[in-house]
């Protein structure tokens, strides 16, 4: 009996290996997923970055030009993250179990977030730049609706978790709505939303760049110059800014977490 | 701890206990560090928005028009989508070839985040290993996905290879986080007494921490898979590598249709959106 | 005087279950009355409905000359300000200060912008601090709530409901959650509020000891139904058994 259970599971462990490779060997054909050259290009790759992606003296002088795009992703990531939050909470509010004002409206509010969460950014800064063109608000926008429609949905389950019996006693007292979201609601989530509120500038940074390359603004439009006319030692000092912004952040992050949560 | 004989009165008295602010009203804030750095967070954030918003370099844009125009774009966009330079059959196609992308990276992503995050959990590994590696981590995943594709993409050329291993580098550093932090939750008591019976490390890692962190293993990957779908749809765009996002990008950037973009932006949603389901599905079954 | 009338009192949750059926009771001023029966008996929704928290399917309920069961909101609002409520796991505010919370039973008497930003009189902060050193905190005053202990967290919360200056006071299973020690100073308090400064009581109890030690008058539930009512003198083993069902057994242990 058990031998035979072992078989079994020894089969499904079989089927399911030779599925995956099969699914993997499938995409593979359709991607033009070429295996052989992604073993001999990760080599490649590493002596290249050794031997070019380093910043020289050239690329310094570069640097007062490669701060001021740098600066206006960082606000855009800051503006975007923040007043998107704004909004955020208010659709969190009706699409939370504990605060919504009736069905219609929460099940409207979730659905607006899961929309504008899942429609990539990508096509955000592409309709924006129709109208928009190469301006910091094209940006701006793009970052603003994906992080609204995520944070919607982080707000909603921040909510549902820390306030549903503070706000019972509250709704008791006699408290009216307003009252119970500001000396219940917003008390008690706080501490999470603001840890949400700090992830999101953190990854809007990251985000930022690809839609700087999409709609040419900020240091993503730098990086693509540098990048298409082969000049990668400024090009690196680029990603350099990044990783020490983004690691700026991180550290901030972490210690107003640690603190507050 | 007795109550008063009467009912609750106001009483004149002044206690040692009562705070009061220098306008002599009483003070009702419990004062500590987390509410102290919870206000300068918020304060600090709302003048670093009001000041970006100053420093913005608009360029004579005339806002009102602008928008209204994006209104008009995205009211053409999702209420008359069509297509007109590829069929039905070709968009699924493309889209097919974006899930090749995205499946790919979270495969080889989560190969080698399987055995990096081993190491890099604190109850399987040494402090050092450990640690080195959850630093490299936190550096590549500081790198935005989009240049560690373009980064590849000079040795590799443009294409399916560059975009899936420069994606993989994020999905590892995402992966490693998420795995380590699952094998770190593992019972003590079940990794020693395999130990004390003579198992040795692959022996404890095959029998016991693989096995009964195989749902986190499993719902973490498949949450990945979610986000590198839309991440395939970004670097078909910006950097090269196919799908349906690159037809978002002629769509909109070469032929200027409107429509069209409609018709992909429909398509990626239904994509992403049974995706996320599927996710929060697994999710909720399996973890919480 | 009567203060509290129930009549006829029914709820339905959707899908079909009966928390109620059919629940009539009085209860006059000054009275000190426990609910008991086994969990899912229907006592917490009972209370619920009183001050509307949970809207009766059929019915009708008259507290202090006014009908709740169709109330409008202003009117509910001025209700439930009479109506103060202690709950099993105290429900605070966690990360606000004591006094914070204290206060928070008189948002119901304020403003909604008054209340929103915190603005409370001299009046009710010196009030707030009179019913803390009444019940032994005064000195926890500035802690926040997460620092407090059960015992602790739950005198906050009387000293919410008392804020109200209530006429009713409703306990849902206010001493579940706490150790022996702790739950006979809570019931002392409350005890105390009771007869000392008259305050109406409803309870949910869990344990029969406590509610046949403390109660005036006790009503027993099963099933949405009440099937005893009466002082605790009458209340005979039989009639627990029938109130507890098979969770009788473990509840009697003397």
């Amino acid at each position: 009996m058990e031998l035979d259970v072992m078989k079994k599971k020894n089969r499904k462990f079989m089927l399911f290996w030779i599925a995956l490779i099969g699914i993997t060997g499938f995409f593979m054909v359709i991607t033009k997923y070429d295996p052989i050259k992604s073993f001999t290009s990760i080599p490649k790759a590493i002596v290249w970055t050794l031997t070019n992606f380093y910043p020289n003296s050239n690329s310094i002088e570069k640097l007062p030009s490669i701060l001021s795009k740098l600066k206006e992703t960082i606000f855009l990531s800051i503006a975007a993250t923040t007043t998107a939050s704004a909004f955020a909470l208010l659709f969190g509010l009706f699409g939370s179990k504990t605060t919504k004002i009736n069905n219609l409206l929460g099940v409207l509010s979730r659905t607006i977030a899961s929309i504008f969460r899942n429609i990539p950014i990508v096509a955000w800064a592409m309709i924006l730049l129709f109208s928009f063109g190469q301006n910091a608000l094209t940006g701006y926008f793009a970052l603003f609706f994906v992080t609204f429609g995520f944070l919607t949905r982080a707000f909603i389950e921040t909510i549902d978790e820390a306030s549903y019996e503070s706000v019972e006693a509250l709704r008791a007292t006699g408290a009216t709505y307003f009252q119970i979201v500001f000396q219940g609601v917003i008390p008690s989530s706080i501490p999470q939303i603001i840890s949400w509120v700090l992830f999101m500038t953190e990854t809007n940074i990251r985000s930022s760049t690809l839609v700087g390359i999409l709609t040419g603004t900020g240091v993503g439009f730098v990086f693509n110059i540098y990048y298409k006319s082969m000049d990668y030692n400024s090009a690196s000092l680029v990603v350099i800014s990044i990783i020490l912004t983004v690691f700026a952040i991180e550290i901030t992050s972490n210690y107003i977490r640690r603190v507050i949560l | 701890m007795e109550l008063s004989q009467s009912k609750i009165n106001v009483t004149t008295h002044y206690d040692e206990y009562i705070k009061k602010t220098k306008y002599g009203k009483i003070k009702t804030k419990a004062f500590n560090l987390s509410n102290i750095i919870i206000n300068i967070t918020i304060i600090s954030l709302i003048l670093l928005t009001v000041y970006g918003f100053i420093s913005f370099d608009y360029k004579d844009l005339n806002l009102f028009n602008a928008i209204y125009e994006t209104f008009t774009n995205i009211k053409t966009m999702f209420l008359s989508p069509s297509i007109s330079h590829f069929t039905l059959t070709d968009a699924l196609y493309q889209v097919l070839i974006t899930i090749g992308l995205a499946f790919l990276t979270t495969l080889f992503g989560s190969i080698i985040a399987i055995i990096l995050g081993l190491f890099a959990a604190k109850n399987l590994s040494s402090e050092r290993v450990s640690n080195s590696i959850k630093g490299f981590v936190a550096f590549v995943r500081a790198v935005p996905t989009v240049l560690w594709v373009l980064i590849f993409a000079v040795a590799a050329g443009l294409g399916s290879v560059a975009a899936v291993i420069g994606m993989t580098f994020h999905t590892i550093g995402y992966l490693i986080k998420a795995y380590s932090e699952s094998f770190e939750e593992i019972d003590e008591g079940v990794i020693e007494a395999l130990k004390a019976s003579g198992a040795n490390w692959w022996q404890i890692i095959f029998q016991a921490v693989l096995p009964s962190s195989l749902t986190y293993i499993l719902s973490w990957t498949f949450m990945r898979f979610e986000i590198n779908f839309t991440n395939a749809v970004a670097m078909g765009a910006a950097a090269g590598a196919g799908g349906i996002g690159f037809e978002l990008f002629m769509a909109s950037g070469f032929y200027f249709n409107v429509h069209e973009v409609g018709f992909i932006t429909y398509l990626i949603l239904a994509f992403a959106m049974i995706l996320e389901i599927s996710s929060t599905r697994l999710k909720n079954n399996y973890i919480a | 005087m009567e203060l509290l009338n129930i009549n006829r009192l029914s709820k339905e949750y959707k899908g079909g279950t009966k928390a109620l059926s059919n629940v009539n009771f009085s209860v006059n001023e000054g009275e000190f009355v426990s609910i008991i029966g086994p969990s899912g008996a229907g006592k917490s929704t009972l209370l619920r409905c009183i001050n509307k928290m949970i809207d009766a399917t059929d019915g009708e309920i008259v507290f202090d000359g006014v009908s709740v069961t169709d109330i409008n909101r202003k009117d509910l609002r001025k209700v439930r300000t009479k109506i103060g409520m202690i709950f099993q796991h105290y429900n605070l505010v966690d990360r606000l200060s004591v006094i914070e919370n204290v206060l928070h039973g008189r948002l119901g008497y304020k403003t909604t912008l008054e209340g929103i930003i915190g603005k409370y009189t001299e009046k009710e902060k010196k009030k707030a601090f009179d019913l803390l050193k009444k019940l032994g905190l005064k000195d926890q005053a500035y802690k926040r709530c997460d620092q407090l202990s059960g015992g602790q967290k739950q005198r906050v919360g009387i000293a919410r409901a008392l804020i109200q200056n209530p006429k009713l006071v409703l306990c849902d299973e206010p001493i579940a959650s706490l150790d022996p020690n702790a739950s006979k100073v809570i019931m002392d308090h409350l005890k105390n509020i009771n007869v000392e400064m008259g305050i109406t009581s409803i309870f949910n109890l869990h344990q029969v000891d406590v509610a046949m030690k403390y109660s005036d008058r006790i009503i027993g539930v099963n099933s949405g139904e009440i099937i005893y009512d009466g002082t605790p003198d009458n209340l005979s083993e039989e009639k627990i058994h029938e109130i507890y069902g098979s969770e009788a057994g473990e509840l009697i242990t003397e």
